[in-house]
């Protein structure tokens, strides 16, 4: 066997952290081999950035080895000189970070900055430059020389990331790292990025740390996996094994906690990882996981339990052998399905648009939207990031006021523009649960602060009567009375949120607006949070106007779902069948960019180019010119197409008839695999 | 295979197994976090030394005449320019034989008065201003924007002996004018950290409540702003007892004979000339003395604000 490319052997790291280290990593042993992609999953808080940075020493200062190595193409790395790591860097290994905005320099213009990573590997300046254009054909970026010329912030996301990629293969490192390369991006530009990686790790043999939450991309992506928890490896696998059929309590929970291919609210309940990931250094029990394993039996409280090795793939439990039996049963059956169309709308949206001037120019945000929500529906809303979703929302809540022409009707009465001008009723039905709760919550002030107030102004509670109120709310969102007098900084991302819940529900509002409110927490907590929100609108009859870029949690929480692009509705109809066909070709490319972690069978719809500017919108259907089904002749780029009605009463925006549009094959497909299984 | 009972991860039929799941907190309370950075601030051998000089001159301000050994306007002709560390006289005598050391002691009320009053003034007019800017923006914001700058373009010292030309020159006319000049200095700093928070979603939050603007700008804002504004009053309370030191020099704001710093380092500098530098040195280094302390303490602040 070759040299591996990166290898962890035993590796035991602690942050020191006033004088006490505290242990982040504990005996992590994995190895990269030459070409191979090696993905590296787990919540926050289990070490996987620590571990990539580790691979190149990249550490804060107060980080500490306490025993074990890390070997880069058979070097160790933590021996080196400050000079030989630094040529290490240059020329072995390469990382890609999270954010490709904050990795370039916005003051440098693409071109030189680029060239700047061939000439730190001693290429003169000329050469740099021919090579920097070079670097870009090969991220596939189409037009190399006037991008060249650009500065980072006239570039979309997915063109930063590439020439961010580009930068990092300049050395031609044998190690590429990427640390959430895709967290920021869209699904589509995500899948296209994913792509790209794919095939330069085949045209260069570079191998590839891959380290990212999302499950499904690390299945598209990789070759091998493990799985990290409290800083131990505690599964390893190849990808498909262990996302099939995983071995660890941990890897299992945490598959269960995604709402699977095509679950519903109303069919049952997300499982959650019950208890709470160890603390930063704490000492651990004999098994990390044994808090929270549902196998835990006494072996487990006192014995370390052993690297099973299973054949080609190893997990860290004296029970793999039960590990099949936890059981699936038993999950409660979710909401009934209670929405019922027959009653009055809740809120009609009638031809609302919403334009925003800059510069003399116009945006045209939203365009045209009519749609109706009823009591106890969830309505999702989906699209890229620039197709409007959010300021539909906007507009919705009164934030921004919608172009003359449009009205809002809430229960029944014309809503005004704006939420300054709304009677109490209305701003008290209408509330929103933002996506960071970081930012939503005010960090200076008590949970019992923040939600007091919104009892006192929104439902007009008595002082005398507010902490009865208080628990009451506190416990719906299943928050305990102690933590009333904590501030925001001292609860975890998933308790934040159910403050930020608590407060939009204090006034028992008729709609509440989510904003994409799980993308900031991890899956365990997504589950708990996607579990409470359901609960509590089956117990108070909301509805729900709900904003995701993820569409598995969409599908599992949406009665309806309309998909936006650039402003206009493309399509609106039941979950089911938005998701599953007939449906827009718009659609089905979004749905087709979303790596799953069933593992793919469907092809790969590609869009071609990027979202057009609401500044220039396209002439006739505004999809056209990245349409994959555009028909033949000039129909598409020249007439607008009507909102066809569909036989489940809901509306698809295109020339072609509603029977021949695409989704039919995803189905057969997926018979097809699990026939095969 | 027999099916293996799971306490919430596989059935969790008492939803509260869900919050379970995230809710044990370390528990550390607010005041917690508060005692760590005041043991902080408590540690820093710069706030410390900085707190010591300026209580100091405090303790002097208040409570003169127990630290003074002298009646500072008590003249001896026969004592005039005596040398320091002799007869008595710690730091010598001036040229009306009045003790050196004891002025020094007594000089120290008028700036310990002004400067503190005329920044709390001035740090109020910042906060209103910054805040109104800041929240609102617009229009207002750049119209208030202009005229602070055009107000800063002119030398403080100048608008005040314009003022102060034109006005009585009375203790009150100094913190008024300090105050308003460097109102809008302060406004311009808050407006900046209210720019961040505005855009932060609880701002939108509280608007979606149907809170008004002025409980959103002073409860949910404010306090989130703190931090620069302390900063920010302590640096200029430094800068506040250098303009008053240099208002006294020129004449202003205090009666000839005053024992004050800036008033006696004018009114005793031409004794430099025949070798006397006592008289002038002495309040001068007590100036300064005062004005580092401060900045040393705004350091230290800053460098816990700041993280």
């Amino acid at each position: 066997m070759s040299t591996p490319a990166l290898e962890f052997k035993e590796l035991h790291l602690a942050y020191v952290v006033r004088g006490v280290p505290r242990e982040v990593l504990r005996g992590v042993s994995f190895s990269v081999q030459p070409g191979e992609s090696y993905g590296l999953v787990g919540e926050s808080g289990c070490g996987k950035s620590t571990a990539a940075y580790a691979a190149v020493r990249y550490l804060p200062r107060n980080a500490k080895i306490l025993s074990g190595s890390v070997e880069l193409g058979g070097r160790d790395v933590m021996s080196l000189g400050t000079e030989e790591l630094r040529l290490l860097r240059a020329n072995n290994a390469s990382i890609v970070y999270q954010d490709p905005g904050q990795a370039l320099n916005p003051t440098i213009k693409v071109g030189p900055q680029l060239a700047e990573a061939f000439t730190v590997t001693g290429m003169s300046a000329s050469d740099a430059a021919v090579q920097a254009r070079a670097m870009l054909q090969k991220v596939q970026i189409a037009d190399p020389d006037s991008v060249l010329g650009r500065y980072p912030h006239q570039l979309s996301g997915g063109m930063q990331q590439r020439v961010v990629i580009a930068m990092a293969l300049a050395c031609d490192p044998q190690l590429l790292i990427l640390d959430e390369p895709t967290t920021g991006l869209d699904a589509t530009v995500e899948a296209e990025v994913l792509d790209l990686v794919r095939k330069l790790r085949d045209e260069y043999g570079t191998s590839v740390l891959f380290i990212s939450h999302n499950l499904g991309a690390v299945r598209s992506m990789c070759d091998r996996v493990g799985v990290l928890y409290a800083g131990q490896l505690v599964e390893e696998g190849s990808a498909q094994e262990v996302f099939d059929a995983p071995q660890h309590p941990y890897t299992v929970g945490l598959l269960r906690c995604l709402p699977r291919h095509g679950s519903k609210k109303t069919d049952q309940r997300l499982e959650t990882i019950p208890g709470f990931l160890p603390l930063l250094g704490a000492d651990l029990p004999t098994c990390v996981f044994v808090d929270r394993c549902p196998l835990a039996d006494e072996i487990c409280r006192t014995q370390v339990p052993p690297m099973v090795d299973l054949g080609g793939r190893i997990a860290r439990c004296h029970h793999t052998d039960r590990v099949h039996d936890i059981a699936v049963a038993d999950l409660p059956k979710g909401t009934a399905s209670t929405v019922d169309r027959t009653r009055d709308p809740l809120l009609q949206l009638r031809g609302v648009s919403k334009t925003f001037h800059q510069g003399g120019k116009q945006i045209k945000a939203v365009r045209d939207v009519t749609l109706d929500l009823f009591p106890g529906e969830t309505l999702g809303l989906v699209g890229e990031s620039g197709s409007g979703k959010t300021t539909l929302a906007h507009t919705i809540l009164g934030i921004h006021a919608p172009d003359q022409a449009g009205t809002l009707t809430f229960a029944g009465t014309p809503l005004a523009s704006h939420t300054r001008k709304r009677s109490d009723d209305a701003i008290r039905g209408i509330q929103i649960v933002f996506q960071n709760p970081d930012s939503a919550l005010n960090r200076r002030h008590s949970v019992r602060r923040i939600i007091g107030r919104s009892l006192r102004r929104l439902a007009k509670v008595e002082p005398a009567k507010i902490e009865d109120e208080l628990h009451e709310i506190t416990a719906a969102v299943r928050l305990t009375d102690r933590h009333l007098d904590m501030r925001p900084a001292q609860l975890s991302g998933g308790l934040k949120q159910r403050v930020a819940i608590a407060r939009a529900f204090a006034g028992r509002p008729r709609i509440v607006v989510c904003d994409e409110p799980t993308s900031a927490l991890d899956v365990s907590v997504q589950a708990a949070i996607l579990n409470l929100l359901s609960d509590l609108q089956r117990d108070g009859d909301t509805s729900y106007v709900f904003i995701s870029h993820d569409l598995r949690v969409v599908r599992y929480l949406s009665d309806r779902i309309a998909v936006l692009y650039l402003g206009r509705i493309m399509e609106l109809g039941p979950a089911e069948r938005v998701f599953d066909g007939p449906h827009h070709p718009y659609t089905e490319a979004l749905l087709s960019a979303a790596p799953s972690v069933e593992g793919d069978t469907r092809v790969r719809i590609k869009l071609e180019g990027e979202i057009p500017s609401a500044m220039n919108v396209p002439t006739g259907c505004v999809f056209h010119t990245r349409c994959p089904r555009k028909l033949e002749g000039d129909i598409c780029s020249t007439q607008e197409p009507p909102l066809n009605p569909t036989p489940d009463g809901g509306v698809i925006r295109c020339h072609i008839p509603f029977d021949q549009l695409g989704g039919g094959p995803v189905q057969v497909e997926l018979t097809r695999r699990s026939g095969d299984v | 295979m027999t099916a293996v009972a799971v306490p919430g991860a596989g059935g969790a039929p008492d939803p509260a197994a869900d919050a379970a799941a995230e809710s044990r907190a370390p528990a550390v309370t607010a005041k917690d976090v508060r005692r760590e950075l005041r043991r902080q601030l408590f540690r820093s051998k710069t706030f410390l030394g900085g707190m010591i000089i300026i209580l100091f001159w405090a303790f002097c301000a208040a409570f003169p005449a127990v630290i003074a050994t002298d009646d500072p306007s008590r003249q001896d002709p026969a004592s005039k320019w005596v040398r320091p560390f002799t007869d008595g006289f710690l730091f010598g005598a001036d040229r009306s034989g009045r003790d050196v050391f004891s002025r020094m002691v007594y000089g120290a009320r008028e700036i310990m008065i002004i400067a503190p009053a005329a920044v709390v003034l001035g740090t109020l007019i910042g906060i209103t201003l910054g805040l109104l800017m800041g929240y609102f923006g617009g229009p207002l914001d750049d119209v208030i924007s202009r005229i602070i700058e055009a107000l800063m373009s002119l030398p403080v010292i100048l608008v005040a002996l314009l003022a102060l030309s034109a006005l009585d020159a009375s203790r009150l006319t100094i913190i008024l004018l300090i105050g308003f000049l460097f109102g809008p200095i302060i406004g311009r700093t808050v407006r900046a950290a209210v720019l961040t928070e505005r855009n932060l979603d609880y701002v939108r939050a509280a608007e979606l409540r149907g809170e008004r603007s002025t409980y959103i700008m002073f409860v949910e804002i404010l306090p989130n702003v703190v931090g620069p504004i302390i900063v920010e009053f302590t640096v200029r309370l430094g800068y506040a007892v250098f303009t008053m030191a240099g208002l006294a020099f020129i004449g202003f704001g205090t009666q000839p004979g005053s024992p004050d710093w800036g008033r006696t380092i004018f009114e005793e500098r031409s004794s430099l000339l025949s070798d006397v530098w006592w008289p002038s040195l002495v309040p001068a280094l007590a100036l300064a003395s005062l004005v580092v302390a401060i900045n040393m303490v705004a350091d230290a602040i800053q460098g816990l604000v700041d993280r």
